[in-house]
Order: C-alpha cells, then sequence, then structure tokens
C-alpha cells in the first residue's frame, strides 16, 4: 500500500455518564485507508462504528471525548486541530452522509440551500457554479427532475430521493474522503438498491476513499473493498471483503454470518388442527384514518383484505413502508376499528373497536409493537408492568402473582431477578422479551407480532426468532408476523402475504418466496433482498418497468 | 414567499377560533361582573336612601332590565366604539381609559423594546454556549428573578436608586418630564422592574427552545459540514426555534398590559391596572368591563400573533 489517505493510530474515546463514571467506548482501534478504497466498519450498536467513523471528522457526540492515539488525514492530524481547525476540513477534506437524511435535512431550508452550504461556508466556489454543480450531481445520483428539485423543501421529496440528495450535499467540496453512516439502513429494500447504485457509481468516479458504517454484511458486501469487524469498540478482524465473507476467522464474525443462513421454518404438527375453527380470520376488511363521512374514513388504508390463519400455523405480512402492514395489525387488534369486513379469532366474531370487546375477547389476541422502550413504561419495574395483565385477565394478587410473574420471566428465558428493574436498566433485546412475556400473560392463542425484530441487532434478533418458535412449541400459539425483512419471515412463517398500497397483491407458501412469487411486485421485492455475495448487486437485473411502476422513490 | 392555500386556511381558522374565544371572553366579563357584590345603586345613594329612591336610580340607569339584554347592548355598544358612561362621574368611559390606556401601552412599549432583544440575546448566547459560564451566570440570575417576586424588586429598586442613591425619582409621573433624560429618569425604574419580572421567562423559554433544536441531527449536520457555532443556531436552528420563542414571548408580554398592577401602584403610575382597580372598589361596572377587555383582547391578540407566526414558520406549510 502507499501512503494511506487516512490513518488511525491507537484511538481511544471515552465518555463520562451522567453520575460520573467514566467508559470507555473505543478501547485503541488502529487501521489506515487507502486513497480511493471503501472501508466498511462493520459491527452491532454499540460496537464504536459511528463513534469511529465521527472521530475521523475530529467530532465527537456530547459527553465523548478523544482520549489517546491519533487520527491523521492527508496532511493533518485530526487529534492535534483546533476546533476551528477542524471545521476548516469538514466538508473539503472530509464529509458525512448521515444515516437519517430525513432527520439531516433543515426543515426549513430549501435543499438546494442545504446542499451547496459547504461551499459557502468554505467560500469555495460562487453561488451559479455551486448550484450547477450540485445539479450535475443530482444527476450523477440518478435524481428525477434534477434540475428543479433543489428548488423544494426537504419534506416534498421521499426518503430515498433525501438520502442521494444527502450524499450530493457530502461530496460538492470534493472531499478526500466520505463517510456514509448506515445510508440506507431507514429505506426500503427496493429504494436501498437504486441509492447503493448510485452511490457506487459517483465513488468510482470521483475516486474518493469512503468508510462506509453499516450492520448488514449483504449491503457492504457490495461496496466496501475492505471490512473491519467491531465490537465492545475493537477491531475483532479486518480483511478484504471477500476474503471476510469467504473464510472468517474471528468467532464474532462467524456468527454474523451464520445470521444469515436461511434457517427454514418447520411447520407444527397438532392432531386435532383440522378439526378447529382458524385461529384468525379476516373477511373484506377495510380500514383507514381521518374522518368518518358516510361511514368511510378520510384516508382510506386497507382495501378488502382477506385472510385465514390456521391454528399453530404462522402468517408472515411483508410489504414496504407505507403498504399497509401495521395497520392491518391495529385493525385486527381493534386499535384501528376497520370500517367494513370482519375479525374472527377462533371462529368467533370480534367486536370492531377494541373499547368494545370483552375481557375474553381480547384474552386471546395480544399484540406486541416495534419499539420495546417506547411500549414499556419507563416509571414501572418489570413486575408492575408483568403484574399489570395478570390482574386484569385473571385477577391474580400477592403472592400467586409474583409467581406468575417469575413463571413469565422464565418463558422468555431471563432471570427472575430482573422482575425488580426498570426498563431503562435492560438492553433492547431484553427488554424485547419482557415486551413479549406481558402478551404471554394474557395467555393468548394469538400474538401480533409488529415488527419486533427491526429494531435489534441481526444476533439479539435471530435469538428472538428462536424463543418464539419455543414458545409455540410449549403454548400452541399462532404468530401473525409483521416484517419488512424477508428473511426473518422466513425463517418463522409458514404462509407470507404480500401487500402493496393497502392490498394484498398474493399470498405464497414463506419456504418458496423466490420461486413461486408471480406478482411482479412480488418478485421485485423478493429479488431485491441484499445477497451475501459482492458481485450480487452488479449481476442484478432488474425489470426498469416494474421499478418504475412499484419503486418506492 | 408563495404560501399555500392550506397555509392561509389555517391562519383563517386559527383568527376565527380568536374571534370566537373574544365573544366568550366578552360574555364571561359581563357577567363574571354581574356577580360582584353590591348594588350600584345603593351604594350611589348612600345608606340613607329610601328604597323608592334606590328603585328610581335602578331604573333610570337600566339596571332593572334582563342581564341579557343589558349585555347585547354592550356588546354592540362595543362593536361601535362606544364603551359606555361611567357610573360613579359620568364620564364616557373611553375617554376615562384614553389617557391611562396610552399611558399603559407606553410603559408596556418601551419595556417591550428593551426587555425582547435582551432576552432574546441573553437566551440565544446562552444556549449556543451551553455549559460555559456565561450559561450558568444567566440560568442562576433568571431563577432567582423568577423566585423574587415583582413587589419585592420595584421596592429594592426603589430603596436603593431613589432613597440610598438618589439617582432616580420614586414616583414616576409626579417626575418632570421636559427633557428627554428626565423622562428617561422617569421610566427607568418601572421599566427596569418590569424588565426584570418578564425577561426572565422569555429567557429560560428561547434557550430551552433553541438547545432543543441544537440537539437535531440536522444542526450536527451543519457542523459536519464545517459550519462555525454561530452560523450553525442562527441559520439552522434559531428558524425552527421560532414558534415556541415567539409563543414565550407573548406569554410574558401579555402580563405587561394587565398584570403591571403592582408595579403601577408601587410607582404611582396612572396606567389601566390602577384605574381598573379603583373601578372595582367604587363599583363602576361599564369601567371595570371595559378594562378587562381591553387586558383580554390585548392578551388574545398577543397568543394569536404568535400562533400565526408559529403557523407561518413551519415550513411544512409552505409551497
Amino acid at each position: 500500500m502507499s501512503t494511506p489517505l487516512v490513518s488511525v493510530r491507537d484511538l481511544k474515546i471515552g465518555a463520562t455518564t451522567d453520575s460520573g463514571r467514566h467508559v470507555e467506548i473505543i478501547k485503541g482501534v488502529s487501521f489506515d485507508i487507502a486513497p480511493g478504497e471503501i472501508v466498511a466498519l462493520i459491527g452491532e450498536s454499540g460496537s464504536g462504528k459511528t463513534t469511529i467513523a465521527l472521530s475521523l471528522m475530529g467530532h465527537t457526540r456530547t459527553g465523548c471525548r478523544i482520549e489517546g492515539g491519533e487520527i491523521r488525514l492527508g496532511a493533518n492530524t485530526v487529534t492535534a486541530m483546533s476546533e476551528g481547525q477542524r471545521a476548516e476540513i469538514r466538508g473539503t477534506e472530509v464529509s458525512y452522509v448521515p444515516q437519517s437524511a430525513a432527520a439531516a435535512f433543515n426543515p426549513s431550508q430549501r435543499i438546494m440551500d442545504q446542499v451547496i452550504e459547504i461551499t459557502a461556508i468554505h467560500k469555495l466556489m460562487p453561488r451559479d457554479a455551486a448550484e450547477k454543480k450540485a445539479v450535475e450531481l443530482f444527476r450523477a445520483l440518478a435524481l428525477p427532475h434534477a434540475d428543479t428539485i433543489g428548488s423544494r423543501y426537504p419534506h416534498q421529496v421521499s426518503g430515498g430521493q433525501l438520502q442521494r440528495l444527502s450524499a450530493a450535499m457530502a461530496l460538492i467540496g470534493d472531499p478526500k474522503l466520505v463517510i456514509f453512516d448506515e445510508p440506507t439502513t431507514a429505506l426500503d429494500v427496493t429504494t436501498q438498491i437504486e441509492v447503493l447504485r448510485a452511490f457506487r457509481s459517483v465513488m468510482e468516479k470521483g475516486g474518493m476513499a469512503g468508510v462506509y458504517v453499516s450492520h448488514d454484511l449483504a449491503v457492504v458486501a457490495q461496496i466496501a473493498d475492505r471490512i473491519i469487524v467491531l465490537k465492545g469498540g475493537e477491531i475483532q478482524e479486518e480483511g478484504a471483503t471477500q476474503q471476510i465473507l469467504d473464510a472468517p476467522a474471528h468467532p464474532y464474525t462467524r456468527e454474523l454470518l451464520a445470521a444469515f443462513e436461511p434457517v427454514l421454518h418447520k411447520p407444527l404438527e397438532f392432531d386435532d388442527a383440522d378439526h378447529q375453527p382458524p385461529i384468525l380470520e379476516v373477511r373484506n376488511l377495510s380500514a383507514g384514518y381521518g374522518p368518518i363521512r358516510n361511514g368511510e374514513p378520510g384516508a382510506k388504508i386497507l382495501k378488502d383484505i382477506n385472510f385465514a390463519l390456521e391454528r399453530g400455523r404462522n402468517l408472515g405480512v411483508i410489504g414496504e413502508s407505507g403498504s399497509g402492514k401495521s395497520t392491518l395489525a391495529r385493525a385486527v387488534a381493534g386499535i384501528l376499528p376497520p370500517y367494513r369486513g370482519e375479525v374472527l379469532v377462533d371462529g368467533f366474531q370480534q367486536e370492531a373497536s377494541l373499547a368494545q370487546r370483552s375481557k375474553e375477547q381480547l384474552r386471546h389476541a395480544q399484540i406486541v409493537f416495534q419499539l420495546a422502550d417506547t411500549a414499556l413504561n419507563p416509571a414501572q419495574s418489570i413486575e408492575t408492568i408483568l403484574g399489570r395483565p395478570l390482574t386484569f385477565y385473571h385477577g391474580m394478587k400477592g403472592k400467586a402473582r409474583e409467581a406468575r410473574v417469575i413463571e413469565l420471566l422464565d418463558m422468555v428465558r431471563l432471570p427472575a431477578n430482573l422482575r425488580h428493574r426498570l426498563p431503562s436498566e435492560l438492553s433492547g433485546g431484553q427488554k424485547q422479551r419482557i415486551n413479549l412475556a406481558r402478551a404471554l400473560a394474557a395467555e393468548p392463542q394469538l400474538i401480533l407480532c409488529d415488527e419486533i425484530t427491526s429494531a435489534l441487532d441481526t444476533v439479539v434478533a435471530a435469538a428472538i426468532i428462536d424463543l418464539l418458535k419455543e414458545l409455540q412449541r410449549e403454548l400452541r400459539l399462532s404468530y401473525m408476523f409483521i416484517s419488512h425483512d424477508l428473511s426473518t419471515v422466513e425463517a418463522i412463517c409458514d404462509d407470507v402475504l404480500v401487500m402493496y398500497k393497502g392490498e394484498v397483491v398474493e399470498r405464497l407458501p414463506a419456504a418458496k418466496m423466490s420461486t413461486d412469487a408471480t406478482h411482479p411486485y412480488s418478485q421485485l421485492l423478493v429479488s431485491s433482498v441484499p445477497k451475501l455475495d459482492t458481485g450480487w448487486l452488479s449481476g442484478l437485473e432488474q425489470d426498469p418497468a416494474l421499478l418504475e411502476r412499484f419503486g418506492n422513490r | 414567499m408563495l404560501r399555500s392555500l392550506t397555509t392561509w386556511m389555517l391562519v383563517g381558522q386559527r383568527l376565527a377560533i380568536a374571534l370566537l374565544t373574544l365573544v366568550i371572553v366578552s360574555f364571561a366579563v359581563f357577567f363574571a361582573t354581574e356577580l360582584l357584590p353590591g348594588d350600584v345603586a345603593q351604594i350611589l345613594l348612600g345608606q340613607a336612601a329610601t328604597p323608592e329612591a334606590v328603585a328610581g336610580l335602578r331604573k333610570a340607569m337600566g339596571l332593572d332590565e334582563p342581564a341579557i339584554l343589558r349585555f347585547l347592548g354592550w356588546l354592540a355598544g362595543l362593536l361601535h366604539g362606544d364603551l359606555g358612561t361611567s357610573y360613579v362621574n359620568h364620564m364616557a368611559v373611553a375617554q376615562l381609559i384614553g389617557d391611562r390606556l396610552v399611558n399603559s401601552l407606553k410603559l408596556a412599549g418601551i419595556t417591550t423594546l428593551v426587555s425582547v432583544p435582551v432576552s432574546l440575546v441573553l437566551g440565544i448566547s446562552a444556549a449556543m454556549w451551553r455549559g460555559s459560564i456565561l450559561d450558568r451566570v444567566v440560568t442562576v440570575l433568571t431563577i432567582s428573578v423568577i423566585s423574587v417576586p415583582e413587589f419585592m424588586v420595584a421596592t429594592l429598586a426603589v430603596l436603593i436608586f431613589a432613597v440610598w442613591l438618589g439617582w432616580l425619582p420614586a414616583l414616576s409621573y409626579a417626575a418632570d418630564t421636559s427633557s428627554f433624560t428626565a423622562i428617561l429618569k422617569a421610566y427607568a425604574m418601572p421599566v427596569i422592574t418590569l424588565t426584570f419580572v418578564v425577561s426572565a421567562q422569555m429567557i429560560r423559554m428561547t434557550r430551552a427552545a433553541v438547545i432543543e433544536t441544537i440537539n437535531t441531527p440536522y444542526v450536527e449536520m451543519a457542523l459536519l459540514k464545517g459550519a462555525r457555532r454561530s452560523r450553525m443556531v442562527l441559520r439552522h436552528a434559531l428558524p425552527n426555534a421560532l414558534g415556541p420563542i415567539a409563543n414565550a414571548i407573548a406569554l410574558s408580554l401579555s402580563y405587561l398590559v394587565g398584570g403591571v398592577i403592582i408595579v403601577e401602584t408601587i410607582f404611582n403610575y396612572p396606567g389601566v391596572a390602577k384605574l381598573m382597580v379603583d373601578a372595582v372598589s367604587t363599583r363602576d361596572l361599564p369601567l371595570i368591563q371595559s378594562c378587562a377587555m381591553i387586558f383580554c383582547v390585548s392578551y388574545l391578540s398577543l397568543i394569536t400573533l404568535a400562533d400565526l407566526i408559529a403557523i407561518l414558520s413551519n415550513p411544512r406549510l409552505r409551497r
């Protein structure tokens, strides 16, 4: 390797918590990046990948501090510079593409003003020239209406477009290094492909070096030359992308890769399943939001949904954001009363709205929400959280209730002494288990799982899926499993409903999604899921007409 | 800047709500004063009056008509700018209030001119250099000012500036107003006291609103584009904090018109608040009602203005 563009030596970053305790976040990390090379930082949340990436710009988030080591970027030693000197190189030498472009754009300024702000701050070129350059970048990033898109406000363009616009914002000052901080995590798979393609082509053309922060190995495989695997603020393994994928040396890397292995779900066999009505049946269900006029709401979301879920089976619901997946769960649960159609649980018709349903009806179907953080009351102990449904549904009190709480914790594989803690004292995976245990407290037959693994790291999510399967075997549960992640759905579901714009376009057996999909939208969705293969994106051919029709841009 | 139809509809809606509130408030003001104990005719005629004389006066004043009719008559009068006639000295209420209102508005206006810029500068700079010495000093000062009641501030000001130092006159109105410096002197103490009282809340709210927007990803993004702190705060954080800041300022300023009675009394300043207190002691209903309406209207217009700023500064409503 010639002289590296970036060299990081023994970097140490620490933070002081509110209670005054000192925590080491990055524990002596060293690596180099050659000019024009794209290096991926891979790891789960809390591994320090974003902290390292930001430190390359001389920036640490509130409370954190670079405590040791050296970061060199080109001719500058970032660690030795003053804040004013660092501001000089931000945007010109090194720039940043944020995780959520939607949040990183100032809502009160036009897009163009923000994209060319770097040239204004650093007085790089006159405004006309900057705008011209921005439009060229918009074209290179395959943005529609390149000439006029800059005059819009951020809320007037889609998420995928904003993400590409944020890349244009980073590239306008011709930096030598671009930091991508999980730039596609918030996007739908079909949008992700387009954004990845756009990123890759501008990076290749400009000969820029990049740092690509991600937790998704399959995405990284498409774009990075080299991968650095992080855990607990330390480098676990470092190597060329192909080498990491083919011959991972470190156990943690292998664990990450193993989470990608498709685990096919084996349906459970119950002897008496044939003689009973389906656990959940939905007929001609339509639901929407907004004021109701003539019996129909202002914004209709779900249109005439029909399906049945047999006892002991699992039904996946997939689709992109805005397809109505979560609305379906809310309508079935009665949180959002459908304005037409009916919901039958165990053969019995349910009242449309939650308030009208009897306790027994409520008990049969429970819902688990995506974000355990917001679903668990932060001021209540785990025992109170789990105890409430026990008292409500089963009238349990005192010793009996405590014993049942311990039992529930054991069911979700958590130690009994956790019951005295508050939600904030648990990890993300533990909180999601508590969330699940709360649903189990009602002793339901059906659990509606709304994206329950999406906020979790790959390895933790895999463990939750295993737990769901075990619980199903023990308690004969049925799940309606909503997710945008096709591999998770594959791992737990028997059948899959593909939703698009509030309608079910197809019902498929989960194991044969890729081969059996006949509807063009299902085909597009299935083919858009990144594979652990460095050549996947280059070799991927999608019908442009399909993308035009269904691509969520 | 072109704005969409929806924006104007929201603005219209907000104005309609303000108008409706005003009608409800006028209703409340009228009937609340009706509930005041004591009878005007009785008070006017004194204890020795015969029942016949009281009844006659009541009839002459129109007090024997049903309350709702009197309310409608009063409302119609208000719409024509006729505030009624004082029961006590038979002068037009408008005339009684006129000078006083000008005085009050003068005091409020000067205080606004002093306090709003001071509060904005202090609040924004405290947020900009959060955790610095400046921020801590400002925070401690605002908390102590909020905790001290205004009569205390006013009395202390009189004690220090008028009694000990002898720099300023203790009474504002009686003071000489012939030269500019004399006016400055006359207004100094009421304005200082009021500024103390209203600024503290404005500083705290401004600081909180700006800090909240500083913590957003788009301000961090500005930092990562190489922006200096002043650019981050003034160009990126402040425009998005306008709504809450405008509301905090409106709430604080609305206090200036109605709630200044203590300050007006201590400095013997002839404003509307003092007039209203005098009117209450003489059961001068038309005067009380008019004063109350003035306070409500000023309060309502400030709040409405703040809401309109919040609506118009929200870019999601722009097209």
